[in-house]
């Protein structure tokens, strides 16, 4: 591993100063400072050689108050972006009010990793492409712009089907964040230019031609706190995940599904899928063709194939537009069957 | 007749003849005579930060390198080598200990980031026990009885970082079913596949510590160490 310098930051502020002054220095070792919390992503691509801060600031110390703690205000449930993963999981408020947000959590990582990761590092976690992971591929447009993209033509089994460019087409692998995207979530951000919120839909980017640049986030950034609207639909929701192992895996296709039913017509479907997009997929289009409709095998199925029809596959992974409404279909039968 | 230790483990004899051979080295460099009580000659590092913790029970405080590990500095560092090391990346569990009482993977832990905590190994559990009442009748943590009871280990080396992560569970109380332990302790992995054994195990140390009327938590226990 490069040699870096770690520093521990007691606030916000202290974090955003040692970032922002690093910014536009010359790092000979790649990236410059960078923020670290869990270090679940950071420690495993610096091990990698992926990732190559030249400082490392610690923000698990961070004793500002709005990064902590799990409340409801008003008609929003609201988490701090250092809550780990573990906390979020069993909180009470979230099991009787928001299971989507403990099942993506539960069924994101191992025991270990949920007590290590923070909810803020999680929706930041990296693509798991074998190429953007292992430096002695060249062709990574991600890792090295411009270099190309060894993925497309190669072992893409793992690769996405939806928000594919022809410069990457590397999966977003993350659990929680199809959860915050189905449910209008909004984020919270600190930084060197102030405080903003944003719409969780716009933090991450699809690749197009920079597929090095993943999120919206400026540098110096840090996100605070997430919320997320209470909905009837939040509270009727629930997490599908199909992966290779029955646990302890990055999903093949997942789906983050909420319904709201008057008898059997949906009033309100919120439908989010994993392990098959370059970022947390919102699938509208699935949303869009089951509203207003009486919910059964086949509508639910419709909805399923509209979530895929944009999809465009390679050659090792053609069956996801199989599995992934497949897994659509099972969450919102799941959910109709869940309650009376 | 020289005496020669009986049955030398391979660490210690491995240790034994690197720091003879860095010892000898320091002291040609130096042009001095060899002497046993010569430490290796190691050039000034700076960058060191300083950590205080708790390590099993002990106080202790180091100069480390921020790139260093918990894993690494625990076996290294401190001589602690029932945490293993699988795959380094997190994905395995055989390096799983307790950070506040709390299961973590010291692989992906930087040893820095422990200042100030309370670091419980394999080594440590069953003193655990023994501090919350709960331990058996040979001194051991009621889950290191069971894996015995219930043949858990074929090779061993998965079985610390299992141990560590069925003591949590058990701790916290999540673990109903056999499903639910197969779930929660889906993070290690065993190549032996002792899975079967290693479920029932956890499953019958819930029984036992359940009945036992000195059980106490053993995270406040960890922490009042």
């Amino acid at each position: 591993m490069n040699p870096y310098t770690y520093v521990r930051a007691n606030s916000a502020d202290m974090a955003i100063d040692e970032v922002a002054e690093s910014h536009d220095k010359n790092s000979t070792s790649g990236q410059g400072a960078m923020f670290y919390a869990g270090g679940t992503t950071m420690l495993d691509l610096m091990k990698l050689g992926v990732v190559k801060p030249s400082r490392i600031i610690d923000i698990t110390r961070i004793e500002d108050k709005p990064l902590h703690g799990i409340s409801i205000d008003g008609d929003r449930l609201s988490l701090g972006s250092l809550v780990t993963m573990h906390e979020a999981a069993y909180h009470e408020k979230l099991r009787e009010l928001a299971p989507v947000l403990s099942d993506t959590l539960l069924l994101a990582a191992s025991l270990q990793l949920r007590h290590m990761a923070t909810l803020g590092g999680n929706v930041l976690q990296r693509t798991r492409c074998p190429y953007f992971r292992d430096p002695s591929w060249p062709r990574c447009n991600k890792r090295d712009p411009g270099s190309g993209c060894d993925m497309i033509g190669g072992a893409n089994r793992l690769a996405a089907v939806l928000g594919t460019s022809e410069d990457c087409i590397a999966m977003y692998p993350g659990d929680w964040a199809q959860a915050l995207i189905a449910f209008d979530a909004e984020v919270d951000i600190t930084g060197p230019g102030g405080k903003r919120t944003l719409a969780f839909d716009e933090l991450h980017r699809e690749p197009g031609d920079t597929p090095h640049i993943e999120t919206t986030l400026r540098p110096g950034e840090i996100i605070t706190r997430f919320h997320v609207p209470l909905t009837a639909a939040l509270k009727r929701s629930t997490y599908v995940k199909a992966r290779d192992r029955e646990s302890y895996a990055f999903a093949n296709a997942s789906a983050a599904v909420g319904l709201e039913l008057d008898g059997d017509t949906v009033t309100d479907v919120r439908i989010a899928i994993g392990g098959v997009a370059t970022k947390p997929w919102r699938a509208r289009e699935a949303e869009a063709a089951l509203k207003g409709k009486v919910l059964d095998e086949k509508s639910a199925r419709v909805a399923g194939e509209a979530a895929f029809a944009a999809a465009r596959t390679f050659e090792h992974n053609a069956f996801k537009t199989t599995l992934g409404p497949n897994v659509i279909v099972q969450a919102l039968l799941t959910l109709q069957r869940q309650e009376g | 007749m020289t005496s020669r230790p009986v049955n030398p483990d391979r660490r210690s004899f491995i240790r034994g003849t690197a720091i003879a051979a860095v010892t000898t080295a320091g002291s040609a460099l130096a042009g001095r005579a060899a002497s046993a009580e010569q430490p290796p000659q190691v050039p000034a590092r700076n960058n060191l930060i300083d950590i205080d913790f708790r390590l099993n029970g002990e106080r202790v405080h180091r100069g480390v390198d921020p790139r260093r590990t918990l894993l690494d500095q625990l076996r290294e560092g401190e001589g602690l080598t029932g945490t293993k090391p699988g795959c380094r990346h997190g994905q395995c569990g055989a390096c799983t200990v307790h950070v506040d009482g709390e299961p973590r993977l010291a692989c992906l832990t930087l040893a820095v980031q422990v200042d100030g905590s309370q670091v419980t190994t394999i080594e440590g559990l069953a003193d655990v026990a023994m501090h919350g009442g709960y331990a058996t009748d040979d001194a051991l943590h009621p889950l290191q009885a069971e894996f015995v009871e219930h043949d858990a280990f074929q090779c061993g080396y998965c079985t610390p970082g299992q141990i560590m992560s069925g003591s949590a569970i058990l701790q916290e109380g999540h673990a109903g079913s056999d499903a639910e332990i197969r779930e929660l302790m889906s993070g290690n992995l065993c190549r032996c596949a002792a899975y079967p054994n290693i479920t029932a195990a956890v499953a019958a140390a819930r029984k036992s510590i359940a009945g036992d009327s000195g059980q106490g938590s053993s995270e406040q226990t960890e922490a009042s160490l």
